[in-house]
């Protein structure tokens, strides 16, 4: 099964409360994926020359000892932040560099995500644990998106959690089962991807990653998806300015829009998007298979 | 009566309409907040109005009862009714009516994929369109269509017969348009009658099984 759930905010208003409501909407996707959970939030972006990432921990990490590291090998001017089993590191280097760097020197700790506004923060057990230890009610953003995971395409552990990050402030969260994951992992390594585990989905967001690269929009990512993905799937994947929402031509993996003057919602169910204030006058409707929905503030 | 979901639990309204007591209830249902399996085998002759949207199998199995959804359904609805009336004002998600056997499901909105699926006898009446794959394997009874229909429609269909108003993207295998008679537009207006739903029935085109598929021909005899 699987759980997913996005909410965009239209209203500045909402900003203030994003991580209440997104934890009431991952709350009702908890009987969907009871097995592990995570979110994707995108606030207080840094700077244009700051890069931050999230890294992923243990109970016992030495963030103090990580810190030092970092600072003595890479950015004095580095600065961690420690969130339960994750930090969230803002660093005054290239993006590509840090990437690079975390991933050769930092085998202790796993990176989540990486850019200028998108922090990750995803655990094994059920949601309702996952969003108080990491505190997302109180969390604050412009748009966020979650996953509640029900295994069945690899083991149940904190690094096969969703989201995926698929890239500078790019995320993706998946309800379903690729069919062609590891041949194509095994094409987009030789093309230069990156993967830290063998689950289907961390694929799709690897393949996306690799179609940006190239030069292609998201959209054309996402069509592109479409011809070379072959299996079930709603995706729900996360950018800096936005979201977006695309099915397989099949469609049975359910998926819900509704969007009022204040703000836009997916969800694996409309039990989610009933948590949300001005519910009632919402415009509701089922995406359609193979279509593109995306939603884009102006950066 | 009313009944508030945001205070009583599902479980509790579900068994009051499997119970003797329903019959002949009149019941309002507030704060369904899409939760599943609202209505389900309901067994008395009642009236059920639902304010607000549901979820996963709304009305399924329904025998007798007339069940009215405000708002959006999830996927599954009227999923094996039997008999009664199903109504809901908005859209339906994947596979409403499968494998139903009898009674009525109206649903003036759109309906997604695989509408009718293995179909049994039930009527279904859409005001708006319906996804891909609809009718599929579907035995008997009739689907109308007051909107289009999207790929494949009627694909691998036995004797249900299809009505629609609109375009059909593309008919799956061995479902074909055949010609609209009199005794079809005769039942096709008393069907939109029952739906209230006011089209007139010489706007529809009618498919239906060629019966290439699931008769046995002798030139296959030697692939047994």
């Amino acid at each position: 099964m699987c759980g997913i759930v996005g909410l965009y905010t239209k209203n500045p208003d909402l900003q203030s409360s994003l991580g209440a409501l997104l934890s009431a909407m991952l709350i009702q996707m908890a009987d969907r994926g009871p097995d592990s959970a995570g979110f994707a939030i995108y606030h207080d972006p840094v700077d244009a020359e700051l890069i931050k990432v999230t890294l992923q921990g243990d109970h016992d990490t030495d963030w103090q000892l990580i810190e030092q590291k970092i600072a003595n090998e890479l950015d004095p001017a580095v600065k961690v932040s420690r969130i339960a089993t994750h930090a969230v590191v803002t660093l005054s280097v290239d993006g590509d560099k840090a990437v690079e760097w975390i991933d050769g020197n930092l085998d202790m700790v796993r990176m989540t995500s990486n850019g200028r506004s998108i922090e990750i923060f995803k655990e094994k057990g059920h949601p309702q644990e996952v969003i108080e230890t990491f505190g997302l009610g109180d969390m604050t953003g412009t748009h966020a998106l979650g996953h509640t995971r029900m295994a069945t395409e690899s083991r149940v552990t904190t690094e096969h959690s969703h989201p995926f990050s698929t890239g500078m402030d790019l995320c993706l969260v998946h309800n379903g089962s690729l069919s062609n994951h590891n041949r194509l992992r095994e094409k987009l390594r030789a093309d230069g991807i990156r993967f830290q585990t063998d689950n289907d989905s961390e694929v799709a967001a690897g393949y996306l990653t690799w179609r940006l690269k190239q030069g292609a929009t998201l959209k054309e990512s996402m069509q592109a998806a479409l011809a070379d993905l072959d299996g079930f799937y709603t995706f729900a994947i996360g950018t800096k300015n936005g979201f977006a929402v695309l099915r397989d031509p099949i469609a049975c993996k359910p998926a819900v829009l509704a969007e009022t003057d204040d703000w836009v919602a997916m969800s694996s169910e409309y039990r989610s998007i009933a948590q949300l204030p001005g519910n009632e006058k919402a415009r509701v409707w089922e995406p359609n298979p193979a279509t593109i929905y995306s939603w884009e503030r102006e950066s | 009566m009313k009944f508030d979901l945001a205070g009583q639990g599902i479980r509790e309204f579900n068994r009051f309409l499997h119970g003797p007591e329903s019959e002949g209830a009149v019941v309002e249902v507030d704060n369904p907040s899409g939760c599943h399996n609202l209505a389900v085998g309901a067994l008395q002759n009642c009236q059920v109005t639902v304010n607000g949207h549901v979820g996963y199998y709304c009305a399924a199995m329904n025998q007798q009862a007339e069940i009215t959804v405000r708002g959006n359904a999830g996927p599954g609805l009227a999923e094996n009714m039997m008999s009664g009336i199903v109504r809901v004002q908005g859209n339906a998600s994947q596979y409403c009516g499968a494998t139903a056997h009898g009674g009525l499901l109206v649903v003036e909105g759109n309906a997604s994929s695989r509408c009718g699926i293995s179909l049994k006898g039930t009527d279904i009446i859409v005001g708006g369109s319906i996804g891909h794959m609809s009718a599929f394997m579907a035995q008997t009874g009739r689907l109308v269509v007051c909107g289009d229909a999207a790929e494949s429609m009627g694909d691998s269909i036995y004797e249900a017969r299809i009505y629609v108003r609109g375009k059909v993207a593309s008919l799956g295998t061995d479902c074909i348009e055949k010609p609209l008679e009199e005794e079809h537009l005769k039942e096709l207006e008393e069907l939109l009658d029952r739906a209230q739903l006011n089209h007139s029935a010489r706007e529809f085109k009618r498919y239906g099984s060629a019966r290439r598929l699931y008769n046995f021909d002798v030139d296959n005899a030697s692939l047994y």
